[in-house]
């Protein structure tokens, strides 16, 4: 299966199918459907050759707006339908949309498995901290305290960071966006040059059950005091005038916000990213006050699929293509005459 | 039933012909006894014996040494015409310990071979098994010809110049045993020599030494040190159609047809599993076959894997998962989404013991509602069933021709005795099968996924990375015209229909009901389906024997039932649905019949005996 080479240059229109979006009006989806549609034709990608593969929930219906392949299955499971169908033919482009709920509640098991194995799959984890389709109980990202109508006496589950668990879960690409972000693209385009599992939690504001639940982050006003984008090679600096940044304290193994030019601190201090340490990427998963943004962790090894074809590949050159009589055979045989 | 004669006195000078022998070996689970059975089948086979085997251990892998739930057993009819079962009563018992004695003594046929080995006869081991006094030294064995031996001394004596461990040096008895059987029978040692050297070819000694205790327990019985009342027979030749022949067990051949199948349908496949009893092998035999286009997916759990499959399935590949019953009930959403989504899957369910964990290592046929109607919302697709070992072959080419042709998901069923069960199968030539080969919808004309072919009414297969006939499917329910989702009313009455008659007109598709054995009228008709082939037919042929008007009929069409089985059951006095399950094939026919079908059902995790069903057709026929 080879993709179609367009003979015009695809635009976002060639991305969008004729179904009417159907989510709440203000819903974080909107805009993240939005960057999709907008990215994939800089990416080369062609419609024919691309698959966007979800579960259940909000965020899965994302396929049914893609003018592409597209499989909306069952709920946590479209991390093992998409290993399946890369499987099948491991030339595809596929992306596989999931929530909070769907991704690390009920299919926390296949997510966990399709990182570890590293599956060539572009996985978009949207995290608005609620279940929204059900009506708005708390998920495992909800915060502590949260009082929604499944737990009315506030929630008192310890919520998850999605990308503290892709790192544990041993992904070799986790990065973080937010809806509205303009730089969200940028992300998706690195998560698709990315060849093995690319994990993206991407922050969306559910406007029903849980509005403003990143608003600090995200907003105008507070964001830059609150995002920390990371640049592999870049000092990890942030604030409206990029006055802040990272510290590695050596005494607890963490990293502390420091100011530029307070009580000594100069830019040699602000610790430099390094988008290949693991180490490094658990500590920016989880900051206290600010929120680390873009590539966490990148650092490949080989695809599970390409392992497989490869695999496959040596079996067929050592024994042959499977002549089903010699199969057959293949055993302790005798004759009756 | 045959039965074993004591030979005349002094030692045997000539060989005495029988025409059929059941052998069970009985040991610990860690006492090979499982290697030892397939052994003496391998060379039974290369005599030119029809055969059936019964393997029968416990769940455990290395259960308490001595104990009676640790026992393992494997049971082998071997004869000189075409058998269909492993044999109701064994004639010839080989117990390794007081355990596998106490577990088994109860099955023998009295007047049988009980070989035993007096070596492990210790007071500890009679306590184990439950005995207050040693049974060799009372009269309780009166009924049998007892050969009692000493096995772990001589095996010891056998092996003593290969510097083995006391532990290695005691596994050898199995081979001591079975060289003594071998001689008893008249098998040939040659081709468990050459398996042993290629099973320990990095351990050169230890082929050695199981070579030595084989020919030892060989020696043992030729050098006429055997008491009088224990002859040496031999078993002639069978009468089998000519043709090449190999060993095989279920799920080598389901492995097997679904490879065939795949390449029938000019598609590649992709095997997804989750390691459960007993299916397992199943996973292991296609890992095997990478080179044959087979991909396996070893998934985290079942759904994954089944839902790997239908992602698969999605690519243009055939999915297939394997599972037992536990795992059908945790991938029954997924099979949902399946039918939904109208694509092609072979789900082969193994069958045990239920319900829960229940019975992993027995067997069972509890699992046909689940395969028929174990599945939110109104949900059909077909369900198959393999008769016999070598039957899984053939089955699993039709799984994999139905699933493919009418873009539906297949339930094959088959279960643990069957699966782990092996008979000499005659090979098939590939050529005499009909190709049915797949073709994926390419043009763009019209184009939408649920538009059908008006015959099958299955949806036309378009896979992604094809121009032109990009679209998004789901679990949602679909326009019938547009393939777009609807919560329209008469459109969900429409679609639900379209996905039942799809279903039911594969009864167009496949061969009409026909007896296997009998006229197609008369007094009774046995209606069967799935391992217990053999058990049915060799009663039919008993009562047969004496005159009754009785025939068989196997089902292998489950869902939707073969065309003419109405017309068929309706043809006969009495009708019995012989089950291994509480009653499940007999309330489906009855169901979609109207008819009046007896049900006689066993749940012991065990086989028919042919006897049990001969006994109760004609206590049904005295009563009448």
């Amino acid at each position: 299966m080879t993709a179609n080479v367009p003979e015009t240059a695809l635009t976002r229109k060639d991305f969008a199918s004729d179904q009417e979006v159907r989510w709440c009006p203000g819903c974080g989806d909107y805009a993240i459907l939005a960057a999709m549609q907008r990215t994939l034709p800089e990416l080369g990608s062609t419609p024919a050759n691309t698959v966007f593969v979800s579960g259940i929930g909000c965020s899965s219906r994302f396929p049914y707006y893609m003018n592409t392949y597209g499989f909306h299955t069952i709920h946590g499971r479209a991390p093992a339908i998409a290993t399946g169908l890369k499987l099948a033919n491991p030339d595809l482009d596929v992306w596989v949309v999931t929530g909070d709920g769907d991704g690390l509640s009920i299919g926390g098991n296949h997510l966990l498995h399709v990182l570890r194995r590293n599956v060539d799959l572009n996985i978009l984890l949207f995290n608005n901290q609620i279940y929204g389709l059900t009506k708005g109980q708390y998920s495992p990202t909800s915060t502590l305290g949260k009082v929604t109508p499944s737990s009315p006496l506030g929630s008192v589950d310890q919520p998850l960071t999605p990308a503290r668990f892709a790192l544990g879960a041993g992904a070799r690409f986790v990065a973080r966006g937010y809806d509205t972000s303009k730089a969200l693209p940028d992300v998706l385009v690195r998560a698709h040059a990315h060849k093995g599992a690319s994990f993206i939690e991407i922050l969306q504001n559910c406007p029903v059950f849980n509005d403003g639940a990143f608003a600090e982050i995200t907003d105008r006003k507070t964001g830059p005091d609150h995002q920390l984008w990371v640049e592999h090679g870049r000092p990890l600096r942030f604030g409206a005038d990029l006055d802040r940044g990272l510290r590695i304290n050596p005494k607890n193994l963490s990293l502390e916000v420091v100011r530029i030019g307070d009580a000594g601190v100069t830019e040699d201090d602000i610790l430099v990213h390094d988008e290949t340490n693991r180490t490094l990427a658990f500590l920016l998963s989880s900051l206290p006050d600010v929120c680390a943004l873009g590539v966490l962790y990148c650092d490949p090894v080989i695809a599970y699929d390409r392992a497989v074809t490869e695999q496959t590949a040596a079996a067929k050159a050592r024994a042959g293509d499977g002549d089903i009589d010699k199969l057959l055979r293949a055993a302790h045989t005798w004759q009756v005459s | 039933m045959p039965s074993i004669t004591p030979s005349s006195e002094g030692a045997p000078s000539a060989r005495e012909d029988l025409d059929s022998v059941v052998i069970r070996f009985a040991g610990d689970s860690g006492d090979g006894m499982q290697l030892t059975g397939a052994q003496f089948t391998t060379a039974s086979a290369l005599m030119g014996n029809d055969l059936a085997t019964f393997p029968d251990f416990p769940a455990e892998i290395r259960a308490p040494a001595g104990t009676t739930y640790g026992v393992s057993g494997f049971q082998i009819h071997f004869a000189s015409y075409d058998i269909l079962t492993p044999g109701d009563q064994p004639d010839v018992l080989v117990a390794m310990n007081p355990a596998a004695l106490k577990v088994n003594i109860d099955t023998l046929r009295k007047g049988g071979l009980l070989v035993v080995n007096t070596g492990a006869f210790t007071k500890n081991n009679l306590a184990k098994a439950g005995y207050e006094s040693n049974p060799l030294e009372d009269d309780s064995l009166a009924a049998f010809r007892v050969l009692a031996l000493d096995i772990n001394r001589m095996t010891l004596a056998a092996v003593k110049d290969f510097s083995l461990g006391a532990k290695d040096a005691g596994r050898c008895k199995n081979m001591w045993t079975l060289g003594l059987m071998f001689w008893i029978f008249g098998r040939d040692r040659a081709s468990t020599i050459e398996w042993l050297k290629r099973k320990f070819k990095d351990r050169p000694e230890l082929a050695d030494a199981n070579i030595a205790a084989l020919n030892a327990g060989h020696i043992y019985g030729e050098s006429a040190e055997m008491p009088s009342h224990i002859g040496a027979y031999q078993v002639p030749k069978a009468d089998l159609p000519p043709g090449e022949y190999r060993n095989i067990d279920g799920n080598q051949a389901t492995a097997l047809g679904l490879v065939a199948g795949a390449k029938l349908a000019g598609i590649e496949l992709l095997y997804g599993s989750y390691p459960i009893t007993p299916a397992s092998s199943l996973l292991h035999n296609l890992a095997k076959l990478r080179h044959c286009g087979v991909t396996t997916f070893q998934a985290e759990d079942e759904i994954a894997a089944v839902a790997a499959a239908i992602g698969a399935s999605f690519g243009g590949k055939l999915g297939v998962t394997g599972t037992s019953g536990p795992g059908v009930a945790l991938k029954s959403e997924a099979i949902g989404l399946a039918i939904a989504a109208e694509l092609p899957l072979v789900v082969v369910d193994v069958q045990r013991g239920g319900p829960s964990t229940g019975l992993p290592t027995k067997t069972e046929q509890s699992d046909l509602f689940q395969a028929v109607w174990g599945r939110n919302g109104d949900s059909p697709l077909c369900v198959l069933a393999a008769a016999t070992p070598g039957d899984c072959f053939r089955m699993a080419i039709e799984a994999v021709r139905i699933a493919t042709k009418y873009m539906t998901p297949v339930i094959l069923l088959t279960d643990g005795y069957i699966a782990n069960g092996a008979e000499p199968w005659r090979i098939p030539s590939f050529a005499s099968y009909e190709p049915f080969p797949v073709r994926f919808h390419t043009d763009p004309e019209g184009f939408h996924p649920f538009a059908r072919d008006a015959r099958t009414l299955a949806r036309n297969w378009a896979i992604p990375g094809t121009p032109g006939v990009e679209h998004r499917i789901g679990g949602l329910e679909k326009n019938a015209a547009s393939g777009h989702i609807s919560y329209d009313p008469a459109n969900h009455d429409q679609m639900t229909h379209l996905r039942s008659d799809k279903v039911l007109g594969i009864a167009s598709d496949v061969p009409a009901a026909a007896v296997e054995l009998g006229e197609d009228r008369g007094e009774l008709l046995m209606v069967g389906w799935g391992s217990t082939y053999g058990s049915i037919s060799q009663a039919v042929r008993l009562l047969r024997a004496r005159g009754r008007k009785a025939s068989h009929l196997h089902l292998r069409n489950i869902w939707p039932l073969p065309p003419g089985v109405r017309e068929l059951v309706d043809r006969f006095d009495r009708v019995i649905v012989p089950e291994l399950n509480n009653g499940q094939l007999v309330r489906l026919l009855r169901a979609e019949l109207g008819c009046d079908a007896e049900s006689l059902t066993k749940v012991a995790g065990q086989p028919f005996r042919i006897q049990e069903l001969v006994d109760y057709a004609e206590a049904r026929r005295k009563a009448a």
